[in-house]
């Protein structure tokens, strides 16, 4: 029945090599290469957090797709108020789309940057992340505030209430990303490229990349469908 | 603008005598309490050590205080509910008016969930799953502290609303239309919004932190399949935090919206779709279930093990089954509502779906009882309160399985029936498994064990009393009465309902022993004292640590081989009749304490109270002060200290020398 050693082998191991772990990294400050699969110990520090901000960014994709699931049982409850197809400017979306996913690449360029040290380098890239997160908050904020103006604000129908919820909710993670990377960098300008830094730009990397990764599946649920439906 | 609001004069109920007292009386223990600490100067103490702690342990402590105090505030409710009943018989109106009785079952449900289970069963992994594992800390100890002061402050928001304004009349669960501003227009759904929203973020950090600890941070040479039972179930638990706790956030900011700012996602109106609500919110609450019972599964999967002097039955069944249920849990959220009418197919899909899951169960309750045959089964008090929900938890499943079926669902829907049955299984089975886990786990905390004659008392007298109370409610569901009546008119059901009262008195006779035991316990400490940090002969690592462990838990790291290490340790200690040589002793760095989590909690105290009453100002200033400490906190260079090789050696010579001697050749022949 059982599959693993018993009990008793169990001791019999403990009293030939003692219970104390050998080895790389015995007293578990995590500068072993452990991975944290059993074998060599804790993770670094630098896979931990990582992992953890992954697990975030995955809790946060739920929170989207609660937002997303609303939308897709709303999306035809227009209540005899405008559709998306007289209401999206999928120009202007264009725009926004580009925007935010080349703020992504100049992202990646800042952290390589960061990764060779180079400060002046990685505020520029960063600036001009921040800059790209910017024209796209405030391109979102003029389709809104049009829309409100026409009278197809979130009050007006089921749809739009999802429409604004589920695109705002987006806007709000790039505004406050855009405030986490503000942050970010007079940090960088101030203490330099400490390895908690750098952890901590791991983190933000991620956290825009997702945003992207949310942003795709936003650009074709709601407007490439809407504007055709 | 007003200054305040909406807050003004009349949001203190001066006309109702209840909450008024209530209030007076919980206020002026407070400041009670404030004023003898500062009179002792325990304040720095309390701040040092406690407050700013992000040592896992402490935080693991001061959550199951929060859950013992919000649970009592729960049982308070129950009290009310139950004689408010047993008194409104025969047209006789009681002495809750129904706007009240309404607040006070929905606060019951509210609390005892989020604030009174949860914090329990997070604080016990807490406090257990790094001692387990192995390892000095979680993954991300501030955060830890950041979000206990987090629920705490949702915990904090709830009870303000009985002194000012009022709580949601909604239930447990708000459902729309009646939740909506046309129907409660009050402040009451806003307090319960913003309070769940706040405290949320606190579950899933914990979520987050707890899974990248137990899938990232274990001891040397602990593979997946080594692991400790418990850590197995509060992984599983904390991976359906992290995948169920975001649906709740999401769902309750669209209510928020509708409240708010006209949204229409669950209202009548504009094509807003109430249902919605209901699917969304089920869609976190049937795994939320299965968070609070999965922690209780693995404390009884110990309890049961060293209590029985064997290894568990069925490690990998076990593992099998706990992954099983942890899937399964989300994919049986329609048996809340099958009277929503999805039609004949979906509810025949959700009611087997929801009859499998007890095959996941019944594993599991067999390799209990497994566990047990062939023991040297010790009846210690954690191993009672396992017994009594082996019988509890059989009869609230099998009543489950019943209303698994979708024509009998038909018939109990919302009937006394159901709530004797979610009562059954979250008190016989989460409750019994908080109070095991807290009986099997104080002495390794506080290093002295709870009196165990008062522990009996408190066992037998909350399952006689536990069991009077609910095979009424059963009764009278049969018969048809419905769930959350203010008064009764049927003079059938008075003599069960009466009989329910009785078995809430029982209840309460075993909680106030549970009191007496911890009062009882502290003043005996000396007589209890736990010298050894062994005190139930244990299995898994926490028990290698002296009783309360040291800061850093290990003074090195233990290689780990096979699935129950310190046993194995143990032994082989017993057969060189003394303990290994001493390792070689190192320094050890440990992060340092922080206000940050105090402080975040502080202001979002403030903001969700702004929010609550519209204080638009205050929002601004809440969330400004909360960025700040963020920015602070994230400013600091040095996040960790450094405790000297030379005490961490005399540390762990202190431990070695109580196993020295007697005690080897105490646990080597257990009487």
């Amino acid at each position: 029945m059982s599959h693993g050693p018993t009990p008793s082998d169990v001791a019999a191991v403990y009293l030939q090599q003692g219970p104390y772990a050998q080895g790389h990294d015995p007293h578990g400050h995590g500068h072993a290469e452990a991975r944290g699969h059993g074998a060599g110990g804790p993770a670094p520090k630098r896979v931990i957090v990582g992992y953890g901000f992954w697990i975030f960014l995955l809790s946060d994709i739920v929170m989207f797709s609660g937002f997303f699931a609303a939308y897709a049982v709303l999306a035809h409850a227009t209540a005899g108020g405008p559709t998306g197809r007289e209401l999206f400017d999928l120009k202007r979306v264009g725009i926004e789309t580009a925007c935010l996913l080349a703020s992504s690449f100049t992202c990646g360029l800042g952290y390589v940057a960061a990764l060779q040290r180079k400060q002046l380098q990685t505020q520029f890239w960063m600036f001009v992340t921040g800059l790209l997160g910017l024209v796209f908050v405030i391109l979102e904020v003029l389709e809104f505030y049009e829309m409100i103006v026409k009278g197809a604000g979130p009050g007006r129908s089921a749809f739009l209430s999802a429409f604004f919820a589920l695109v705002g909710c987006h806007g709000l993670h790039v505004t406050i990303g855009g405030l986490w990377l503000a942050t970010m960098m007079a940090q960088i300008w101030v203490k330099g490229f400490k390895p908690q830094i750098m952890r901590r730009l791991l983190c933000f990397n991620l956290f825009w990349h997702a945003l992207d990764i949310i942003w795709v599946a936003l650009f074709t649920i709601v407007y490439l469908l809407g504007a055709g439906a | 603008m007003k200054l305040l609001g909406k807050l003004d004069w009349s949001a203190i109920p001066l006309d109702q005598p209840i909450p008024l007292i209530a209030s007076a009386v919980v206020g002026l223990g407070i400041v009670a309490v404030l004023a003898y600490v500062w009179k002792r100067g325990w304040f720095p103490y309390l701040w040092h050590e406690w407050l700013t702690s992000v040592d896992h342990k402490r935080i693991g402590v001061m959550y199951i205080l929060l859950g013992c105090i919000m649970l009592l505030r729960g049982f308070a409710d129950a009290i009310m509910m139950r004689s408010q009943q047993a008194l409104a018989l025969h047209g006789a109106a009681g002495y809750l008016p129904p706007e009240h009785y309404d607040q006070v079952f929905s606060a019951h449900g509210t609390i005892m969930i989020f604030f009174g289970a949860m914090p329990f069963m997070i604080g016990l992994m807490n406090f257990v799953v790094p001692l387990q594992l192995g390892v000095r800390d979680v993954a991300f100890p501030t955060l830890n502290s950041t979000g206990f002061w987090l629920t705490a402050s949702g915990a904090l928001l709830v009870n303000i609303s009985l002194a000012i304004g009022e709580f949601a009349r909604t239930g447990w669960l708000p459902y729309p239309p009646l939740s909506e501003l046309a129907y409660s227009p009050g402040v009451g759904v806003d307090y319960y919004l913003w309070a769940l929203q706040i405290s949320g973020i606190g579950t899933l950090t914990t979520g987050i932190n707890l899974v990248t600890t137990i899938l990232k941070m274990r001891a040397p040479g602990m593979s997946y399949m080594r692991m400790p039972m418990f850590c197995w179930t509060s992984l599983a638990s904390n991976l359906l935090i992290v995948a169920a706790f975001p649906i709740l956030t999401a769902t309750l900011a669209m209510l928020t919206l509708d409240r708010y700012l006209g949204f229409h996602f669950f209202t009548n109106e504009a094509g807003g779709n109430p249902m919605m609500f209901v699917n969304l919110i089920w869609a976190w609450g049937h795994p939320e279930v299965y968070i609070l019972i999965l922690p209780a599964f693995g404390i009884f999967s110990e309890v049961f093990s060293t209590f029985s002097g064997k290894p568990l039955f069925g490690y990998r069944s076990m593992v099998m089954a706990t992954l099983f249920i942890c899937i399964v849990s989300f994919l049986v959220w329609l048996h809340h509502f099958f009277t929503m009418g999805a039609g004949g197919d979906v509810n025949a899909a959700f009611g087997i779906a929801t009859s499998i899951i007890a095959v996941g169960t019944g594993v599991k309750i067999y390799n209990w009882l497994f566990t047990m045959y062939g023991g040297r089964v010790r009846f210690e008090v954690p191993m009672l309160w396992a017994l009594g929900f082996i019988v509890t938890f059989i009869i609230g499943g099998m009543t489950g399985v019943l209303l698994a079926v979708p024509p009998a669902d038909f018939v109990l829907h919302n009937s006394m029936f159901l709530v004797a049955h979610f009562h059954n299984v979250i008190i016989g089975g989460v409750l019994f498994g908080a109070f095991a886990g807290y009986e099997y786990w104080f002495p390794k905390a506080f290093g002295f064990r709870l009196h165990p004659g008062w522990g009996k008392t408190a066992f037998w007298l909350t399952l006689a009393g536990f069991i009077a109370t609910f095979t009424p409610l059963y009764i009278v569901g049969m018969e048809g009465m419905t769930r959350r009546l203010q008064h009764i008119d049927n003079p059938l059901w008075d003599p069960w309902i009466l009989m329910a009262g009785a078995g809430t008195v029982v209840i309460f006779l075993g909680v106030a022993s549970q009191v007496v035991q911890l009062v009882v316990s502290i003043r005996m400490r000396e007589q209890l004292r736990d010298t050894t940090g062994d005190p139930w002969n244990g299995r898994s690592l926490e028990w290698v640590t002296p009783s309360p462990p040291p800061t850093f838990n290990f003074p090195v790291l233990y290689d780990v081989h096979g699935e129950e290490a310190y046993w194995g340790i143990k032994q082989a200690a017993i057969a060189q009749e003394k303990l290994h040589d001493e390792p070689d002793y190192k320094p050890i760095e440990m992060p340092r304490n922080s206000p940050t989590g105090f402080i975040t909690a502080f202001f979002a105290s403030f903001m969700g109270f702004a929010l609550i009453w519209h204080i638009w100002w205050m929002v601004a200033l809440g969330f400004v002060g909360a960025y700040a400490t963020f920015v602070v906190f994230a400013w600091r260079d040095e996040d960790e200290y450094e405790i000297p090789a030379e005490d961490v050696a005399r540390v762990d010579r202190a431990r070695r020398a109580s196993r020295s001697g007697d005690w080897l050749t105490k646990v080597g022949s257990p009487a």
